[in-house]
């Protein structure tokens, strides 16, 4: 029995050692290369600055290009909302009635969720279509997009939650005079609220990290967000890497507290899936 | 962990949703009305369906944006003449298929090591993982830096080492390998939580009844953990194919396809045939990067999910 504890401490050890050497050191990096001055970090080594000034890169990166960051943080930010919001209502709403009831196009509805999630988005054409409706180079196209684009991740996870649901509940809540609006979003709804949580963290996340949407879809320095900030630091001020170091370690901060807050909700919403087929 | 209650799997759900539980009265049918669908059928058809449908058209064309003129094939020819073009091709069957392996493998692995009893579980867990969730491109930056020739850190200890120091992104015979590696540190998070999701899934009898009668760890891996953690194995490949077959920002972040063009896929060619103004010719990569992701995908997906329901 000892002998078997020992063999787990070693191996504990050794898994947190190899495990800290392959993941943390980059992350540590980044930090080493966001504090240091211009000639140090354009070295590139792992070194300990020579000198210490985080907090004036700090200020550095939130001042460049007349404090283009924070636009995009904004244009981030409202991206982000929008179109989860938007993702979040209209796939629970199909994975609800398609849950509920079958009939014959069932079949159909599904293959083309489907088919979402697998095909990739033709560009130009998207381009080319945005332009044709006016939307193309402004927020709400790009919110109809990103909202587009995750419907059917949505609704795969609320198909699948809203069988968890008995379908007793509706039939007491239209006995109790509920119309079909009231109990969607009277009844049901409110009950989907984990999934929701899931669905909000994990899709924000993305749409946060979102690159290529916007680099193609919205275009122009006013519309930036924050990802193509950092393709900016980076093909602007080569000189200045621990600016750009910066600016990773700044974008990294929203994913990291959705991280710290809602750990179960993403391990749930990603792995779900993996038990049954 | 409590991830068990999200049951079915993403891609084999359509098969199985619905067909356990009772038929509803008939009365109850009103109740579910079929225009809850429109809103969301009306953004799919708009901004993804007739975007799709037309880049069939204009892939057969020379196209401005403004006015396209037919030219029948001659797009998917350049693509296939071009050796360029035919390199991104070939890159992107190399790239999907061994960055999934290896996220299937070492996810595995990684699961298998979590889940049983060690130190620090945890945070083990949670370092792997978080790569997953920040910024593709902030990660590309980074490992550029790490993986610098001349100063990035791991050519550093390879020097102690007297190990050769390769030009990990410089090298035109490497540079594709190493952002496959790059994509699987990042990845590879995933695809162990889903094992482990699988793996805990598994009726804790199995594993004891397996050591009673003497079978030893790498016995119960083989008979026990791989046969029942398929529907785990089913989602890593098919997830970690449809993103590695179309991956494009790591690719744009670290090498930007080159040197050259050795590094280039699909994705990153229908990026820029686009920045050149052939858009006629990058909406002909989209149609085949579309007919590559199906061709594979389709099959690829009912065979591991019929195989998943006869166990």
């Amino acid at each position: 029995m000892k002998r078997a504890r020992t063999a787990a401490w070693i191996k504990g050890v050794v898994a947190i050692v190899v495990s800290a050497v392959v993941f943390l050191v980059p992350f540590v990096f980044v930090v080493l290369q966001a504090s240091k001055n211009p000639a140090d970090a354009s070295n590139l080594t792992f070194s300990l600055p020579t000198q210490w000034q985080f907090f004036k890169n700090l200020g550095d990166v939130l001042a460049t290009n007349n404090g283009i960051i924070w636009r995009a943080f904004v244009n981030s930010a409202v991206l982000t909302v929008c179109s989860v919001a938007i993702m979040v209502v209209l796939a629970a709403m199909v994975g609800y009635v398609l849950s509920r009831k079958v009939t014959r196009l069932n079949p159909v509805i599904n293959f083309f969720v489907l088919a979402g999630l697998i095909v990739p988005p033709a560009v130009v054409p998207t381009i080319w279509l945005l332009q044709g409706v006016g939307l193309f180079k402004t927020m709400p196209g790009m919110i109809l997009i990103e909202a587009t684009f995750g419907l059917s991740f949505c609704i795969l996870l609320f198909r699948a939650f809203v069988g968890t649901i008995p379908r007793e509940l509706d039939e007491a809540a239209v006995l109790d005079g509920a119309g079909a609006i009231r109990l969607f979003f009277g009844v049901v709804l409110p009950l989907l609220r984990p999934v929701i949580v899931t669905v909000i963290v994990v899709q924000s996340v993305a749409v946060f990290n979102d690159f290529a949407g916007p680099l193609y879809f919205l275009p122009g320095d006013e519309n930036a967000t924050v990802q193509q900030t950092l393709y900016e630091f980076q093909g602007q001020n080569l000189s200045f890497y621990n600016l750009l170091f910066m600016d990773i370690l700044l974008i990294t901060i929203p994913p990291l507290v959705a991280y710290i807050f809602f750990n179960r909700q993403i391990v749930a919403g990603l792995t779900s899936g993996a038990v049954k087929g | 962990m409590a991830t068990t209650n999200l049951a079915p799997t993403a891609l084999s759900a359509g098969v199985s949703t619905g067909s356990k539980a009772p038929r509803p009265g008939t009365k109850m049918k009103s109740f579910y009305p079929s225009w809850f669908f429109i809103p969301a059928v009306a953004l799919y058809v708009i901004f993804f369906a007739v975007p799709t449908f037309a880049s069939f058209y204009f892939s057969l064309t020379r196209w401005d944006l403004f006015e396209s003129t037919f030219i029948g094939i001659g797009n998917f020819v350049e693509f296939f003449q071009d050796p360029q073009l035919l390199n991104g091709f070939i890159h992107t069957f190399e790239y999907g298929f061994a960055t999934s392996a290896a996220k299937v493998i070492l996810g595995f692995f990684l699961a298998v090591i979590l889940t049983s009893p060690v130190v620090a579980r945890g945070y083990i867990r949670a370092v792997i993982f978080f790569p997953v969730l920040i910024s593709t491109i902030g990660v590309g930056i980074m490992f550029k830096s790490l993986l610098d020739p001349f100063h990035g850190i791991v050519n550093g200890v390879l020097g102690v080492f007297h190990l050769p120091q390769p030009g990990w992104f410089t090298d035109p015979n490497l540079a594709l390998a190493s952002i496959a590696a790059v994509d699987v540190w990042k990845g590879v998070g995933i695809a162990t939580l889903i094992f482990m999701a699988g793996i805990v899934a598994i009726p804790s009898e199995y594993f004891e009844a397996a050591k009673m009668d003497g079978a030893s760890s790498w016995k119960i891996i083989r008979t026990i953990t791989i046969p029942l953690t398929r529907p785990a194995t089913a989602t890593v490949i098919i997830l970690s194919l449809i993103g590695g077959l179309r991956s494009f920002d790591l690719i744009w972040a670290t090498t930007g396809g080159g040197p050259g063009f050795t590094s280039d896929v699909i994705a990153s060619v229908i990026y820029k045939e686009y920045q050149a103004g052939f858009f006629g010719l990058s909406t002909a990569g989209n149609v085949i990067l579309f007919i590559v992701v199906t061709a594979i995908m389709v099959p690829l997906s009912s065979f591991l999910n019929r195989k998943a329901v006869e166990l």
